[in-house]
């Protein structure tokens, strides 16, 4: 079939197809702490939050034999995580950044336990339904397009959906807007009549859910299993993402596939296994976070909402 | 206007009806004391009362932003229990408040629709119901596109309805004050409010906004709208006001007919004696100068221009006002001058030595000290003690620091000199180790002007130095720059109260658009021609007093 295809074409390919899979659990998880953000809660539980779903959508997919069922559980999981984040900080005013790490410390001894549990496992589950890949025939030979777009999991095209759902809902919507007034000046929200703390809750659970979405994606379509803490800090790269991205979902999305790509390209260096390129996988590796600390001294201008971290309190003087 | 009389008439209905209202902050502050509060339909109603005298916190209990420990709320003959504004917004109440509620970076009609957003959809539907109720459409409605072109267009009708003029796409962070006021007071017209609380209205504007803010307000009150009118300034309730209400200390001291009162009886209502209005101020002749700015040009955190080659100078027992809208350029010029922002362009002198540029504490050890505008970020450290407060900026001085080198702060003379301050300027505190957050403003800032004073300055800064103060505080704070100025000191004096400006300078300089447009002795002008001035309209024949 591949007989005559320029091996740099191919690599191209290789690397546009690696790069979308490998944003897809950034962009979902940076969208999800945008909701969170947007509305005023930091959630560096994030990780967490993807853990969760990842694990519970292995596990979902392990008894019923349905990943999409898998992919529901998974989802939900990230939002009842989120719920006791959004209790802990929106109801009870709790300190956001503790609340977050409680929540990125249980899931990794809950889902670690678990592991044991399900499968007696110590490092990685047995393999479980995947979402089926799409496949796109007509597509499937043409040199570049084919090894790229070729077959995909619909999560990556369901990805981009997202993007333009959560565009359409911050922007358009009239939750959308009240998120953002609630992250900017949480009194004005409530001096125009609206419970600061229903939309901040709401837009916290939804945050859980998108990451929980990512962690899915990672479990039941990209590799088949679940594997020991298997996000591996990809949901502080999510949050890089979404400072990066100015706290927009078309930033988030563009930050995203710029962080995937990096990962993708160190893929494909492993792929080609040239022996003095491996030398520099580690470098590569190491890159997104570099330019992690980049982000965050600032080399490009972010403005956060104006009242993230806060929380809000009816009596407090304005 | 003069011709709107008082309805003796006791049978005619109340809008509102406030009853045994009591309220007690978590920290103790008792700033509502059962107070009862008739406000008649269609009447404009004057709320008055010094800082803090609790009239903020009463109309948000009215509002149902703050919740009240004891009393009763009927509002249009209903008896309610408010949970959220939302009960109150539904019932017709429409608050502006103080601090403005709006979000700068979202644009005037997002802020209007905020909290009522029409929905795409449904709009067709919601006319057939004549409401804007988002209600009828439930949770879902959420999630529905907001028809913003709507809302725009019904902004403008209301707008214009009303004599304003406002652009509904812009971003609020672009508009001026006044504006931001109007998109304020319309959002309480689109809210269908016909009862309208205004809180401290025209503290921010000019003496022309103000009169167009009043012009408004009538057109409210013809249209058969009930308004309340909460302010600390005398002159404003007698122009507009019905029936006027005065609180103090979180009491009601009285309601009076606007036709059977003075100012000279409200201010001794608001504030239980009676005030002298004017300063004494012997006449003094201004010795050398102490400062002179030459042709100043400086920058604003945004990098704009915003003090535009300014020329002035300030002589030894004079004190010289700079009248001005805020925003005009004078936060820049005062940073300017005490080092705290580089100058672009020009030249500062201090008893002819040039300090262009120099640091803050270079231009501090050449005497002069420093008002600030903002006690809270600039003039205090609000978690440090008193003590630490009234001694910050000399503590590495001599005596406050001892041993080698200066090394180590000289606790026990700090809180020697602390102690006299506190007694000199009869600051009420009751320990000079207890943090400068549990001061009132007044005593907060008296610790910076205790602090400031104490350096023995040769000019003295002064920004806004009454800023929410009572009419205590305040007439301190006079007394004491007058003094200091009988004293010999050159005293710089930026204030945005326009009263203040013309009762205490020797002359007056008005700022407008980063200049200065004119300086005019105060027995030359008029307070309608600096007012004019401070709008930015050119005046004809004024004589300039440089
Ligand atoms: N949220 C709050 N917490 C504690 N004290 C408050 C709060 N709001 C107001 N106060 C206090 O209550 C008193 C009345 O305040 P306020 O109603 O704002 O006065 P006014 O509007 O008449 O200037 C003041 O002493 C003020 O410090
Ligand atoms: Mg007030």
């Amino acid at each position: 079939m591949m007989q005559a295809i320029d091996p740099n074409l191919l690599l191209l390919g290789w690397l546009i197809r690696s790069t979308l899979e490998m944003s897809t659990p950034l962009v979902l998880a940076a969208l999800g702490g945008m909701f969170s953000e947007k509305s005023g809660i930091v959630n560096i539980g994030l990780e967490g939050m993807m853990l969760m779903g990842a694990f519970t959508a292995a596990a979902v997919s392990w008894y019923t034999g349905n990943p999409w069922l898998g992919l529901l559980g998974g989802i939900a999981s990230g939002g009842l995580l989120a719920v006791v984040h959004a209790v802990a900080c929106v109801t009870f005013k709790g300190n956001q950044i503790v609340s977050g790490t409680g929540v990125i410390l249980f899931a990794s001894g809950f889902t670690t336990v678990m592991l044991k549990v399900v499968w007696n496992a110590q490092g990685a589950s047995d393999p479980v339904t995947k979402i089926p890949d799409v496949y796109i025939n007509p597509i499937k030979d043409v040199p570049i397009l084919g090894t790229a777009f070729g077959q995909m999991s619909p999560i990556v095209y369901l990805m981009f959906v997202m993007v333009a759902l959560s565009y359409y809902v911050l922007y358009r919507t009239p939750f959308g807007l009240r998120v953002r007034a609630s992250g900017e000046d949480p009194s004005t929200l409530d001096t125009a009549g609206v419970n600061v703390d229903h939309v901040r809750f709401v837009a916290v659970v939804i945050s859980g859910c998108l990451a929980g979405f990512g962690g899915s994606y990672l479990s039941i379509s990209f590799l088949g299993f679940f594997g020991k803490l298997m996000t591996g800090g990809q949901g502080f790269i999510a949050l890089a993402a979404l400072i990066f991205g100015n706290w927009t979902p078309i930033g988030c999305l563009l930050a995203g596939v710029f962080f995937g790509f990096l990962n993708g390209f160190q893929n494909t260096i492993q792929i080609l296994n040239v022996p003095e390129l491996q030398l520099y996988l580690n470098f590569v590796k190491m890159l997104p976070y570099v330019l992690v600390v980049v982000a965050l001294a600032g080399i490009r201008k972010s403005i956060p909402p104006k009242a993230v971290g806060t929380a809000y309190e009816k009596e407090a003087k304005a | 206007m003069a011709e709107s009389s008082v309805s003796l008439d006791t049978t005619s209905r109340n809008a509102v009806e406030l009853i045994g209202i009591c309220k007690t902050f978590p920290g103790g502050v008792h700033a509502n004391k059962n107070i009862t509060l008739r406000i008649r339909e269609g009447e404009v109603h004057g709320l008055l009362g010094e800082n803090g005298a609790g009239k903020t916190t009463l109309m948000n209990i009215l509002y149902g932003l703050l919740t009240k420990d004891a009393g009763r709320i009927i509002i249009k003959g209903e008896e309610v229990e408010l949970q959220s504004p939302q009960d109150a917004i539904v019932r017709g109440v429409g608050m502006v408040h103080q601090h403005f509620k709006l979000i700068p970076p979202l644009t005037v009609a997002e802020n209007v629709v905020l909290g009522l957003e029409p929905i795409l959809v449904s709009t067709k539907m919601e006319s057939h119901l004549g409401g804007w109720s988002v209600k009828s459409v439930g949770v879902l409605s959420q999630i529905l596109p907001v028809d913003l072109s709507a809302a725009e267009k019904r902004i403008v009708a209301i707008a214009e309805e009303n004599g304003m003029n406002i652009d509904p796409k812009s971003k609020v962070m672009d508009l001026s004050v006044g504006q931001q006021q109007r998109v304020e007071v319309i959002k309480t017209l689109y809210r269908a409010a016909d009862i309208l609380i205004l809180d401290e209205p025209t503290s921010v504007l000019t003496p022309q906004e103000v009169d167009e803010l009043f012009v408004t307000l009538s057109k409210f009150k013809e249209q058969g709208k009930t308004i309340v009118l909460i302010t600390h300034k005398l002159r404003e309730p007698m122009i507009l006001c019905d029936r006027i209400s005065v609180l103090r200390d979180g009491e009601l001291v009285g309601t009076v007919n606007r036709e059977d009162t003075s100012p000279e009886q409200l201010a001794r209502m608001m504030v239980g004696r009676s005030v002298s209005f004017t300063v004494e101020k012997p006449p003094k002749e201004p010795g050398s100068k102490v400062l002179s700015v030459t042709d100043l040009v400086v920058y604003n955190a945004q990098g704009l221009v915003a003090v535009k080659g300014v020329s002035f100078d300030v002589h030894e027992g004079e004190i010289l006002g700079i009248a001005g809208v805020e925003g005009n350029g004078q936060t820049e010029l005062v940073e300017g001058i005490v080092g705290l922002r580089k100058p672009k362009n020009g030249q500062v002198l201090v008893n002819g030595k040039d300090l262009t540029g120099k640091s803050p504490r270079k231009v501090r050890n050449a005497g002069v000290s420093h008002i600030p505008e903002d006690r809270h970020k600039k003039g205090l450290v609000l978690p440090f003690t008193i003590q630490e407060n009234l001694v910050l900026g000399r503590h590495a001085d001599v005596p406050f620091a001892t041993g080698p080198r200066r090394m180590l702060l000289n606790l026990q003379e700090s809180r020697r000199v602390s102690k006299d301050l506190v007694q000199t300027y009869s600051i009420k505190v009751s320990d000079v180790s207890s943090s400068a957050q549990t001061l009132s403003g007044g005593n907060q800032q008296k610790v910076v002007v205790a602090r400031e004073l104490a350096a023995q300055p040769k000019l003295l800064i002064a920004a806004q130095p009454t800023r929410g103060l009572d009419v205590g505080a305040t007439e301190f704070i006079h007394q004491v720059l007058v003094g200091m100025r009988n004293a010999g000191l050159g005293v710089l004096l930026v204030s945005a109260e326009l009263d203040e400006i013309v009762n205490l300078s020797d002359r007056i300089a008005v700022m407008f658009g980063g200049k200065i447009v004119a300086i005019r002795k105060p027995s030359d002008t008029t307070v309608e021609e600096l007012g004019l001035l401070m709008a930015g309209h050119e005046v004809a024949g004024g004589s300039d007093e440089r």
